[in-house]
């Protein structure tokens, strides 16, 4: 999903609404079944989770490796392979393989990794939380900034301001984040020495740190090692502004959207006529109301900070999710690649989930939305 | 009177005739029409930059044969990694080969990736956008379950699923970001139908006894291609995006092809000595990326303004 599929998820508004998008006009009706339309949100959840599962399946599938010979290589008997083609549940038909996937995925089983030799959803567990910490780090940074930035700009629409904070966000649109990446390190690193270069830990930290959460700053700092926790800092600093700002580009765009609408509402010249500050009527009235919308656009947001994880881990060599799954295709392990894949993806369709029930929470003319 | 007053003459009359307002035909006002949104275009500088480094592109993927200095593919072992200089004007990569040359020709690759993918996802998108959104009932609750599925997955994520099951290589990648790019489109073009859908000039078509079929061919498609064409715009840099990206994996265009990631991939390690030689293919991807992403925007002011 994109940025401009978020925009049209407007409260109240006719087509391209939520995932029923109710033709305006039916919107009174809707919100006299508040609870249905809750139930049948979640019911779409289901549907969209299932739809992951035989994505995934269907992916692994038309590979055009045979799995059995992957694993007994081209020289073992025929009982060899027949015996792992019976284990591997290859011999029956479709459906109960599908069948079989889906049991196994509900239990937590994604198969073995060929790579590592360990559970898929173990080496998944060990990695995401890394990648989260990073891409949680760029988003706050990007909210903070660009929150208040995509308000100014509002405010002062057309203005030199505007126009430039406008060209900066079509470079974050623009450039290819792992292009950024390297030059990043020529300059800050290379040239500059003022940050460290790839890894997420320096030499002497490495192992020090007992793993608990999986994010080494907060393990650090669990730990008490505010050493080995500033050393984790610095290289957790790069990439994350790094991410922050291609995302940026997008919370400003958003922001000064939403906002250029809800500025010209009669309320808002209702508060200026009452005389309040302009800092007052953004901050309270102005953002007050496009909170909800923002809310939806955060879990996109955050997707999209996923997908430049994985450019940026694998530049920065950050051991996370992302650098799971570059390093799983090239050594053709498909177990991990998709089960990584299915995580991603269920994790953004939770992240939408929340994010909808967030607006339903924050604005009214969010809850009749089917 | 001169020859050169009657021309001047001519294009103030054909200005005339192009802004009537009140035209006298079908012709002169859909003339009419295209002639003052290319007049509203043409305003927009910073479209109209990117209509011409589009366009610059487009020329350089087409004459790359000519444009070159060197054969792209021609390996010189003793000149590696070279600054730019008179005789290889961006330097050389780390086999020698000339990085002007394999530009212009990364251009062929990347251009051709983005109109394989239009050519494969505009058609699709919007036939099934549109009659998803006029048919409606559980045809269209299935083909928008569809689209959930596939937009549940970041772009490059799905996209590198779907090469790691098939071949890393052009045509794969093609198929993956294609496969990853129509449900936007499927979705726009139903929210476009279920407006236009109620219309009354939609309704008094029907009365007349039009069939389902000719309505959404003539009467509800049509009006959903201005904004499927601003959409694909505005995809279009995704679209290089995600294609480099690819590259710079190694699931896309596989080496010796001098396409721009998969070139960045392969000299990445040079990145801390001979900067140039991986940030010059990067500075190719941004260009293209920001230039369609210019026009974009300028052709969504003027097609479809609605979509700020």
């Amino acid at each position: 999903m994109s940025l401009m599929d978020a925009m049209l998820r407007r409260p109240g508004r006719g087509p391209g609404g939520g995932a029923d998008g109710a033709p305006s006009g039916r919107r009174g009706l809707a919100l006299a079944s508040r609870g249905k339309s809750i139930a049948s949100t979640l019911l779409t959840v289901l549907a969209t989770l299932f739809g992951l599962a035989l994505l995934t399946f269907v992916i692994g599938r038309t590979m055009p490796i045979d799995p059995v010979l992957a694993i007994v290589g081209d020289r073992a008997s025929p009982e060899v392979e027949a015996a792992i083609r019976e284990e591997l549940g290859l011999d029956r038909s479709v459906l109960v393989q599908f069948g079989i996937y889906l049991r196994d995925l509900l239990q937590g089983d994604l198969g073995r990794s060929v790579m590592t030799g360990d559970p898929v959803m173990q080496d998944i567990l060990r990695f995401f939380p890394a990648s989260m910490e990073l891409a949680t780090t760029a988003m706050v940074i990007a909210l903070a900034l660009g929150v208040p930035l995509g308000m100014l700009a509002a405010a002062h629409q057309n203005s030199i301001f505007d126009n430039v904070l406008r060209v900066i966000g079509l470079l974050g649109y623009s450039i290819p984040v792992f292009v950024l990446a390297l030059i990043c390190l020529l300059v800050f690193y290379a040239k500059l020495g003022i940050a460290p270069g790839t890894g997420s830990q320096g030499i002497i930290y490495q192992g020090m740190v007992p793993p608990r959460t999986g994010m080494i700053t907060v393990d650090a700092a669990l730990d008490g090692q505010w050493g080995a926790f500033r050393d984790a800092l610095s290289y957790l600093a790069m990439p994350a502004i790094l991410l922050a700002f291609i995302t940026l580009s997008m919370i400003v765009r958003m922001t000064r959207a939403f906002m250029l609408e809800a500025l010209s509402g009669e309320y808002i010249v209702t508060a200026r006529a009452k005389g309040l500050s302009q800092a007052r009527i953004l901050w309270r009235h102005g953002l007050g109301n496009i909170a909800g919308r923002l809310l939806t656009v955060l879990a996109v947001i955050y997707a999209s900070l996923l997908e430049g994880t994985v450019l940026t881990e694998t530049v920065f060599s950050r051991p996370g999710l992302g650098l799971y799954l570059t390093r799983s295709l090239m050594n053709a392990d498909m177990n991990a690649v998709l089960g990584a894949t299915l995580v991603i993806g269920i994790v953004y369709v939770t992240l939408n989930l929340l994010a909808d029930l967030g607006q339903r929470a924050l604005d009214p003319r969010a809850r009749g939305r089917a | 009177m001169t020859d050169v007053s009657r021309a001047a003459h001519a294009s103030v009359s054909r200005r005339q005739w192009l802004l009537d307002p009140s035209p006298g035909s079908r012709r002169q006002a859909a003339w009419g029409n295209a002639y003052r949104r290319w007049l509203q275009f043409r305003a927009n500088t910073l479209a109209m930059i990117g209509l011409v480094t589009v366009v610059l592109l487009i020329a350089a993927a087409i004459f790359a044969p000519l444009l070159a200095t060197h054969d792209p593919s021609a390996i010189a072992l003793e000149n590696r990694l070279a600054p730019p200089s008179a005789a290889h004007w961006l330097g050389t990569d780390d086999l020698g080969r000339d990085l002007y040359s394999r530009i212009l020709y990364g251009a062929q690759v990347t251009l051709g990736m983005v109109v394989a993918v239009v050519v494969l996802v505009a058609p699709v998108g919007l036939v099934i956008g549109v009659v998803a959104g006029y048919v409606g009932g559980w045809l269209d609750t299935l083909l928008m379950r569809v689209t959930d599925v596939f937009m549940a997955f970041p772009k490059l994520v799905l996209a590198l699923a779907f090469v790691a099951a098939l071949q890393p290589g052009v045509t794969s990648a093609v198929i993956a970001i294609a496969l990853t790019a129509w449900p936007p489109l499927a979705r726009l073009a139903r929210a476009e139908t279920l407006t236009i859908r109620e219309s009354d000039f939609i309704n008094a078509v029907r009365v007349t006894g039009a069939s389902k079929g000719r309505i959404i061919m003539r009467h509800v498609m049509p009006l959903c291609v201005p904004s499927i064409i601003v959409r694909i715009a505005l995809d279009i840099s995704g679209i290089i995006l995600t294609a480099a990206g690819l590259g710079f994996l190694g699931m896309g265009a596989q080496p010796p092809m001098p396409e721009w990631g998969t070139m960045i991939a392969t000299t990445s390690g040079f990145i801390l000595s001979q900067w140039w030689v991986p940030t010059i293919p990067g500075v190719a991807i941004l260009l293209a990326s920001l230039a369609f992403n210019l026009l974009g925007d300028g052709l969504r002011d003027v097609l479809d303004p609605r979509q700020e």
